[in-house]
């Protein structure tokens, strides 16, 4: 299990270095001098060569990336280009706020998804099995800003208690937001919902054509206790992977969401700081998601070789 | 076992005559099967009604995309405007027909660019083995890693950080292009590779091996059409994938810029003008989804038929 642990987080560590040159890399090639962004067109060249020095700009690259990644470990994000504030308060605030959105989404999504796809599986063939696979094949063709409008259209007009745009202040605590998280995480609930749901149906109907299922069966155990105590351990090993790649999608689905609702999330700053041209804040919020997102997979593989002994022999 | 010459003879006879199709029917076999049952043939059927729309759009569109119809300012559907007009007097049906083009041609092109590489990358990887393919796969995996839509951000962000809107192509959608080259090849590469792993030991491989054939006669004349069925599988997907991504890039405006008719675009100026125009939203919407749909039909149907086989 140790060695187990160890190469998961030595893949994790390797991911975030590979992704930190990649957006370290990508900032580099392209034209453009970073000075001539911050001071303007009209800036002359001994303030620009001022700036350069400031920044270090002149020194080879590969010190360059090490100085920046050392000062991104150490907690040191740099300043915003485009307000000139501290980025890493900012941007920490942010990720509490689609940490709150996530986690509502992940609570309420992910034992629903089962318990459809479960229901969906037992029945299969019947009418609830394909209004089921007809519902979810249906949601996964929409985008997720389709889905966001869709619901703002059709429900918050005409829920006085749910608003239809999510702008909060940025602090705010989850008591004082939830109405406001209620849209966007039932959006980003019907998206995971759909996918989940069809991988946990194939799993359990695979499961159910074993022959322990029929031993327990014949045995006389009530029909629930076989479900959940055989069919649903074994069947919820691939889950547990689909839920982690669905994370991935989460991650996705939350930038447009966030948007859609203009919920003040990490997603939302993203585009924010795209279109003004904040290259350090974007770096900061790309990295941190990937973090954050590589730690949500490591916790999966853990969870699922906690439950899958045959893997702790590798 | 030994073999006598008589038998292989007969059995390179017996190929010579029927058993390996011609193209011709291998074609018939693969459209039949786009048709084979009720989703896939509507999945089809869509992706077909698409692909001429973006090719005659143009031409049907009454009006011009970017053509202000003054006496008919925020006009609901009706029969001279079939979807209405948008907030700045635009047809929208014109608009949705000839934002049918732009889709197609950055999502498609986007995913062919990615399937070709990733094809060449995918067979270099897994036949070559070792370390090269150790290192490819490492830095795809990484890559893999990065949620999509976060590595399209990243990509189109800093492009734009770089060279700003004053780039026209830039702004026509080639960073769009570009991002989905750079996000699906890993994907595709990995696909292939895996085939490649299956069959590279293979005897009729050995025996190309073994008769002196080049090495791109082995990958591919020997190896590829193993991996064809994988392949159009994998860029359906792919392929309702990239239309998903490009309308949401559209949606958050960072992908194509105004006054291109994309239909993601189309989506978030129709919502700033919701209260005035809301079909000005809804059709590019519906559009969007439609073919999404339609894409995943049929990325679905070929993926049964290529496990009946």
């Amino acid at each position: 299990m140790l060695i187990y642990l160890l190469r998961r987080l030595g893949f994790l560590g390797l991911t975030v270095v590979v992704t930190s040159l990649l957006v370290f890399l990508i900032a580099q090639v392209l034209p453009g001098d970073v000075c001539r962004v911050i001071l303007g067109r009209e800036a002359g060249e001994a303030r620009i060569a001022e700036c350069r020095a400031d920044l270090h700009l002149d020194d080879p690259a590969p010190v360059r990336y090490l100085r920046w990644l050392a000062d991104f470990a150490r907690g040191d994000w740099g300043e915003s280009y485009a307000t000139g504030f501290e980025i890493r308060p900012l941007v920490l605030d942010r990720l509490r706020m689609s940490l709150m959105l996530a986690g509502l989404t992940f609570v309420v999504a992910v034992p629903l998804a089962v318990a459809l796809g479960m229901l969906a599986a037992v029945n299969r063939g019947k009418w609830l099995d394909t209004v089921i696979s007809l519902g979810s094949l249906a949601v996964v063709g929409l985008p997720e800003f389709v889905t966001g409008i869709l619901l703002i259209e059709l429900v918050a007009f005409r829920v006085p208690w749910l608003p239809a745009s999510s702008s909060l202040p940025v602090g705010a605590p989850f008591r004082a937001a939830l109405p406001a998280l209620v849209l966007p995480a039932l959006t980003a609930t019907l998206v995971l919902l759909a996918y989940i749901a069809r991988l946990t149906r194939a799993g359990v109907v695979e499961e159910l054509k074993q022959n322990y299922v029929r031993t327990a069966e014949l045995k006389g155990l009530p029909r629930l206790t076989v479900l959940v105590k055989h069919v649903l351990r074994n069947a919820l090993l691939p889950t547990i992977t689909v839920v982690a790649i669905s994370a991935g999608w989460l991650v996705s689905g939350l930038v447009v969401i966030e948007n859609v609702f203009n919920y003040p999330g990490l997603g939302r700053l993203l585009v924010f700081a795209i279109d003004r041209r904040d290259l350090p804040a974007l770096q900061a919020i790309v990295m941190l998601t990937v973090v954050a997102f590589a730690l949500a997979n490591l916790a999966a593989d853990l969870l699922y070789a906690a439950l899958n002994p045959r893997i702790r022999v590798g | 076992m030994l073999r006598p010459y008589w038998r292989i003879v007969i059995q390179a006879q017996l190929t010579e005559n029927s058993i390996i199709p011609t193209a011709g029917q291998r074609f018939l076999r693969f459209a039949r099967r786009l048709f084979a049952d009720f989703p896939t043939a509507l999945g089809t059927s869509i992706m077909l009604l698409f692909v001429l729309a973006a090719v005659f759009g143009p031409l049907l569109a009454p009006y011009g995309f970017n053509q202000s119809i003054y006496e008919h300012p925020r006009q609901p559907p009706d029969s001279s405007h079939w979807f209405g007009t948008d907030h700045l007097a635009r047809d929208v049906f014109s608009r949705v027909l000839v934002g049918a083009r732009s889709v197609l041609l950055l999502a498609g092109g986007g995913t062919l660019v990615a399937v070709a590489l990733g094809t060449l990358v995918g067979l270099a990887s897994g036949y070559a083995g070792g370390w090269l393919d150790e290192l490819l796969m490492r830095l795809f995996d990484s890559l893999l890693a990065l949620p999509a839509l976060l590595l399209a951000l990243l990509l189109l962000g800093t492009l734009r950080a770089a060279y700003g809107e004053s780039v026209s192509a830039v702004s026509k959608g080639l960073g769009v292009f570009l991002v989905l080259a750079v996000v699906y090849t890993p994907i595709v590469a990995r696909v292939v590779r895996s085939v490649v792993l299956a069959v590279k030991t293979r005897s009729y491989v050995e025996a190309a091996r073994l008769q002196g054939e080049s090495l791109g006669w082995i990958l591919f004349r020997e190896i590829l059409p193993a991996a064809l069925p994988a392949l159009a599988v994998e860029a359906a997907l792919r392929f309702s994938y990239a239309i998903f991504l490009t309308s949401s890039l559209g949606y958050l405006g960072v992908g194509v810029q105004p006054p291109n008719p994309d239909w993601g675009l189309m989506v978030n100026e129709g919502r700033r003008n919701v209260s005035q125009v809301p079909w000005a939203m809804w059709f590019p919407a519906a559009a969007i989804s439609l073919v999404v749909v339609g894409a995943n039909l049929m990325a679905d149907g070929l993926k049964r038929a290529l496990r009946e086989e």
